[in-house]
């Protein structure tokens, strides 16, 4: 009955330019707005994602970036605005693990895995398969699935550590490990949260790597401090300032933004 | 099959045989066949205890799995350990006929309070088949309920403790209720027999013995299959990090609510077999003090060990039918002492203990 | 015990006797005497009436002697009062030489007349509580007849009580006057007065008797009683009402002083103290003791003893809390379930210990005298000065808590910690000084609290475990951290189970407040007064 009406509404609702530019966008948020108490964590808040981009969203402690990455996962409700997702999928409805399902990746800013699984399960927990409970009573990995985690094991270079804990991995493993989940979902969209955070020089690099390798197939929304790995890895960067978008472009043009400098980079 | 084959190891099968030959064979053959005076009787109390312990073993698995295992703290399930009872009692009450104190086909406590008729839950009481059923869906469903309710909103930690507290408080002010219909203070008791034989014989005795020893054996296999699949798996994710596990795609309430309601049902099943055995249920078996005892078996025992549990249920209730009788005094400091030392010395339990003096990291 | 009770009562009725036998002027004439003894039922009860009209105090012994059998005859005809002393003779009041011979004996019918006529002479007697039951006896029995007698007792009673119940029953004859103004005036005085007694008064006015006809002849009366019972009925829900207020307020209070030491630990330190319970009865028995110090030292003083005891018991139960924080608590912070089960096994030493220490039965905390007694607002409305003491003392504690908690060094410190602990140790804030300081003053009010408990109920070993469930209700409830909340919830809890009491009864209220508790925490998992935002989620 709803399915009827729905296409009809959202089209009404939906402020689509041209045909074109919506179908290659994977995330679009428009005028979102979430306050704790009077404090507006967001303020009018727009973005577009395109597919296949790796964008990096930057700004100073407080600009709204993990409300930001809250929202669209459905951990916090926006008290106005809209999030649509590949189109079609309203996240404002969805609930967590439904937004996993629909194809959203996140990765927490401090790096958070099973500590008392092995690697093996850690990455096997985050394959996408049906994740019901009478499923998950009855499962066994198939080959494919074997073959699967093999690869993602020897992507984020943890072959060696598979059935160690991973409580007793490093700070930098931890957070190749949870890269390494996302992609076990195989999702559509990653949210990474400080991706280099307490990482060697030389791991900061793979980690670079890593992401740009990831771009095109995925489509990737980065949260960083690190200015240096930012300027290495970013087409385009967003500087998010008291909850609302400040400057938007290429890294060049946003570090020599007035406004970026006075706010953020200027010091 | 092959999966139920793979839940232990040889040595594992080995132990679990043994033992359920000793409780299932042995121990009974020891107690009906030898005559009293014999060395190698085993006399009826300590069956009788031992079956109580094996019910408390079947409590603990229930607790490790919803706490050790997933992380959630229940501070009532001394209630479904009662509910359980109570669906049985109810059918131990009908069992008694006419021989009760007034003669009459309605329970004593009925004819006491001036009732004229069963009131409409207690229909269908007087058959096992019925009994057996409420014995699984009455803990069932008020877990499914309350849990649904609880685990959508998201309480959890302290808070969800607390409220199985109150929750299980309330119900014992309720069945405290003559009105409840339950007994009020007395409870049920005076049970005569079941499905026909004597609850005095010492066979049906023996009977209800190697039942409870066949369950514990039952639902140990069934916990260590759910903590051996992927939905273990899940479930220790759950208490390790349940915000990861929901970003992976996995909706917690519905990991939760199933382990929640298995391990009341598991619950009611222990009361079940309790009350025969013991020959009355009171609400005060849903004093808050009850359930958060259940709490320290399993932490004694090892919490996330389902050896582990089953051993701390055995430890504490030894320990409190000697104590309690030997030095009445000493019992609630040994109980206060051992929820503090446990908590503070030995956060993994005795089994952990034990695989650190083998030194077995485990 | 009634025995000897019942013997007291006769020996200080005798000692009346023999005063007003012997000091008094002798109104009561031998042919009334003799009509008493003998003659038939209607007579005596004409003279027994005659004997009221006229006001005869003199007569009061000889009815009442006839009224309890003490009334004899003898053998000569003369009529004899037997006492436990000596038989005395009816007329003169001297010691009669006669051996009593026959006891009179009395019908139901001038029973009834002799206790009304009893009563109405008693209410010239000197003794205030006589007077009082007589008052009360005439409330129920008094006939057309006396209303002059109670008109002139009503002119020189000084005592209120005794004044308006007298009041009460002259209005009530004053319904069945002759003189249509009379008993309009009589209506109006009797909704002065409100209670369930006048209500039915007047309602028997205007029922239909058995001749189908209200007893009240004319039709504006009947209308003013209407509007009189009307009134009384709003009066009377009025009072209902603010009684429900009060005791729901003394019940919120007394859950107030239970949870404010938990909202001190658990609600802003975050400790699951199960033993908090137990710190309540510490600080019960602490009065306790102090009591029987009093008691057995200092006798003079009893009625101070609770200024002593409400320091003595907040020192107690803060040293015994910062004795439980320095020993076990502070091992098991950031692990909350595990403070929980240590802390109820220390709540189990504690019971323990006071069992051995002092019993396993409860022991009696009595009130000093200024807190028994009540204060009656009306005749419906009597609140007891222990239950107005306590409410106040809630105030005391929630302004002292509300003082250390916002200025002092302490309160500053420690609402720091609990915002952020690593930022205030980089300050140079002694965290676990605080800490200790912190968990030792939440515990002394939670002695506070048992001080007050005791002076309204029994004090044993598990006096702490009936308040624990309901004491963590009211924090989480009132939302963690939130001292308002605590208040709010606690005086919320208290007036909805006194206002469900009536519908649901006392227990099941209580069931039904806990589902409703577990209800709105589903809603509200953060309490009523909620912290909203990131950090508080996580």
């Amino acid at each position: 009955m709803n399915a009827a009406a729905a296409p009809e509404e959202s089209a009404i609702r939906r402020p689509v330019p041209d045909g074109q530019a919506w179908r290659d966008t994977i995330l679009y948020l428009d005028g979102v707005s979430v306050s704790f108490d009077g404090f507006k964590a967001l303020n009018n808040l727009s973005l577009v994602i395109e597919e296949g981009e790796l964008r990096c969203v930057i700004g100073p402690n407080g600009a709204g970036k993990t409300t930001m990455m809250d929202v669209i996962t459905g951990k916090t409700r926006p008290d106005q605005g809209e999030v649509f997702f590949d189109g079609e999928t309203d996240l404002t409805k969805l609930t967590e693990p439904e937004i996993a399902h629909a194809g959203i990746g996140r990765k927490f800013q401090r790096p958070t895995v099973f500590e008392n699984h092995t690697v093996f399960e850690n990455l096997e927990l985050a394959l996408k398969t049906d994740k019901s409970v009478w499923h998950s009573l009855f499962a066994r990995l198939s080959s494919e699935q074997y073959g699967r985690i093999a690869e993602t094991l020897a992507l984020i270079n943890l072959t060696g550590q598979a059935h160690k804990r991973a409580g007793l991995l490093s700070h930098g493993q931890k957070q190749w490990l949870e890269i390494g989940m996302l992609l076990m979902q195989q999702p559509k969209l990653l949210l990474v949260d400080e991706p280099v955070a307490g990482m060697t020089e030389e791991e900061t690099e793979r980690t670079g790597e890593l992401l740009q390798g990831l771009a095109g197939a995925h489509s990737i929304v980065v949260v960083e401090h690190d200015m240096k790995f930012v300027s290495r890895i970013a087409h385009k960067v967003t500087v998010l300032h008291e909850g609302r978008v400040l400057a938007e472009g290429p890294m060049e043009k946003v570090q020599n933004d007035e406004r970026v400098i006075e706010v953020y980079l200027g010091r | 099959m092959r999966r139920v084959m793979e839940l232990y190891g040889t040595q594992g099968w080995l132990t679990l045989g043994g033992a359920a030959l000793l409780f299932m064979v042995i121990i009974p053959l020891l107690n009906l066949a030898l005559p009293p005076e014999h060395v190698f009787h085993v006399p009826d109390h300590i069956v009788a205890l031992m079956g109580k312990i094996m019910c408390y073993a079947i409590v603990a698995l229930a607790m490790d799995l919803i706490w050790g295992y997933t992380g959630i703290l229940s501070l009532g399930h001394g209630l479904f350990f009662a509910l359980g009872g109570y669906a049985m009692g109810m059918y131990l009450m009908r069992a008694i006929g006419r021989e009760g104190m007034y003669g009459s086909d309605l329970p004593d406590f009925m004819v006491f309070l001036d009732w004229k008729e069963l009131p409409w839950y207690w229909l269908g009481s007087d058959h096992f088949g019925f009994a057996l059923l409420l014995v699984i869906l009455a803990p069932g469903l008020l877990a499914l309920v309350f849990g649904y309710f609880a685990f959508r909103s998201r309480v959890k930690g302290v808070y969800f403790a607390i409220i199985t507290q109150a929750l299980t408080f309330a119900f014992m002010l309720l069945f405290f209720r003559n009105e409840t219909g339950f007994g009020g203070n007395n409870g049920f008791t005076d049970f005569k027999r079941i499905l026909g034989f004597p609850l005095a014989n010492p066979s049906t005795k023996v009977a209800l013995f190697i039942t409870t020893a066949f369950t514990l054996l039952a639902v140990l296999l069934l916990c260590r299959f759910i903590v051996c699949s992927k939905l273990g798996r899940v479930l220790t994710a759950i208490r390790d990090a349940e915000s990861r596990l929901m970003f992976s795609g996995y909706d917690p309430l519905h990991y939760k609510l199933f382990v929640w309601t298995l391990s009341a049902v598991l619950c009611g099943i222990a009361g079940a077999l309790y009350v025969p055995q013991v020959g009355i249920i009171n609400p005060s078996e849903m004093s808050p003090a009850n359930s958060i005892e259940i709490a320290v078996w399993v932490a004694l025992g090892g919490r996330g060990s389902l050896a582990g549990a089953i051993l701390g249920a055995g430890l504490v209730n030894g320990a409190k039918s000697w104590l309690t009788v030997a030095f009445p005094d000493i019992w609630l400091y040994f109980l206060g002492l051992l929820f503090i030392l446990t908590t503070l010395f030995i956060p993994k339990g005795v089994i952990g203990l034990i695989g650190q003096l083998r030194g077995r990291p485990k | 015990m009634t025995a000897v009770k019942f013997a007291k009562h006769q020996r200080c009725l005798a000692s009346i006797l023999l005063v007003l036998l012997t000091g008094k002027a002798w109104a009561l004439d031998a042919a009334s005497l003799n009509t008493l003894a003998a003659g038939e039922v209607n007579k005596k009860i004409a003279v027994v009436e005659q004997l009221v009209n006229a006001g005869d105090a003199a007569a009061l012994p000889v009815l009442e002697a006839l009224s309890t059998g003490t009334l004899y005859t003898t053998e000569t005809g003369a009529v004899v009062i037997v006492t436990p002393a000596a038989a005395l003779d009816a007329l003169t009041g001297k010691p009669a030489a006669v051996e009593p011979l026959e006891k009179i004996s009395i019908n139901n019918r001038l029973r009834q007349h002799l206790n009304t006529a009893i009563a109405a002479l008693r209410l010239a007697a000197p003794d205030r509580a006589l007077r009082l039951a007589a008052a009360m006896e005439l409330q129920k029995s008094a006939g057309d007849a006396l209303l002059p007698l109670i008109e002139r007792r009503l002119q020189q009673e000084q005592d209120a009580e005794i004044k308006s119940l007298l009041r009460n029953v002259q209005a009530n004859l004053r319904l069945r006057a002759p003189e249509r103004e009379l008993r309009l005036q009589a209506v109006k005085d009797l909704a002065r007065n409100p209670s369930n007694h006048i209500k039915s008064l007047l309602l028997a006015r205007i029922e239909n008797g058995a001749d189908g006809k209200p007893a009240e002849p004319d039709a504006e009366v009947r209308q003013a009683i209407h509007s009189a019972v009307a009134a009384i009925d709003r009066e009377l829900k009025k009072v209902e009402y603010l009684s429900h207020l009060f005791s729901g307020l003394s019940l919120g209070s007394i859950l107030l002083l239970a949870a404010l030491g938990l909202a001190i630990t658990f609600g802003l330190m975050g400790i699951i103290n199960m033993a908090h319970g137990e710190l309540l009865m510490i600080g019960a028995y602490a009065t306790y003791v102090v009591q029987i110090l009093f008691k057995h030292y200092w006798p003079g003083a009893f009625d101070g003893y609770l200024l002593a005891a409400v320091p003595v018991s907040f020192i107690t139960a803060a040293l015994v809390g910062m004795a439980l924080e320095r020993s076990v608590i502070r091992h098991l912070y950031g692990r909350p379930l595990e403070t929980l089960l240590a802390t109820w096994g220390i709540s189990l030493l504690l019971i323990q210990t006071v069992r051995v220490m002092f019993g396993a039965q409860n022991v009696a905390v009595d009130n000093p005298s200024w807190m028994s007694g009540a204060w009656t607002v009306t005749p419906g409305l009597v609140l007891p000065y222990n239950r107005i003491a306590i409410i106040f003392f809630a105030l005391f504690v929630v302004a002292l808590v509300w003082v250390l908690l916002n200025r002092t060094r302490l309160g500053l410190y420690l609402r720091a910690v609990t915002q952020n602990r690593n930022m205030a140790a980089c300050m140079g804030i002694p965290t676990p000084k605080v800490d200790l300081l912190a968990f030792g003053l939440g515990s002394g009010i939670a002695g506070l609290g048992g001080c007050a408990l005791s002076q309204i109920g029994n004090v044993g070993p598990e006096l702490g475990q009936s308040y624990i469930v309901d004491s963590f209700m009211v924090v989480v409830l009132g939302g963690v951290g939130q001292l308002a909340g605590t208040i709010v919830a606690a005086l919320g809890l208290g007036e909805i189970n006194k206002f469900l009491e009536p519908y649901a009864g006392a227990v099941l209220g209580k069931i039904i407040i806990l589902v409703m508790i577990i209800i709105f925490i589903q809603k509200r998992p953060q309490g009523l007064f909620a912290l909203k935002g990131r950090s508080a989620e996580s």
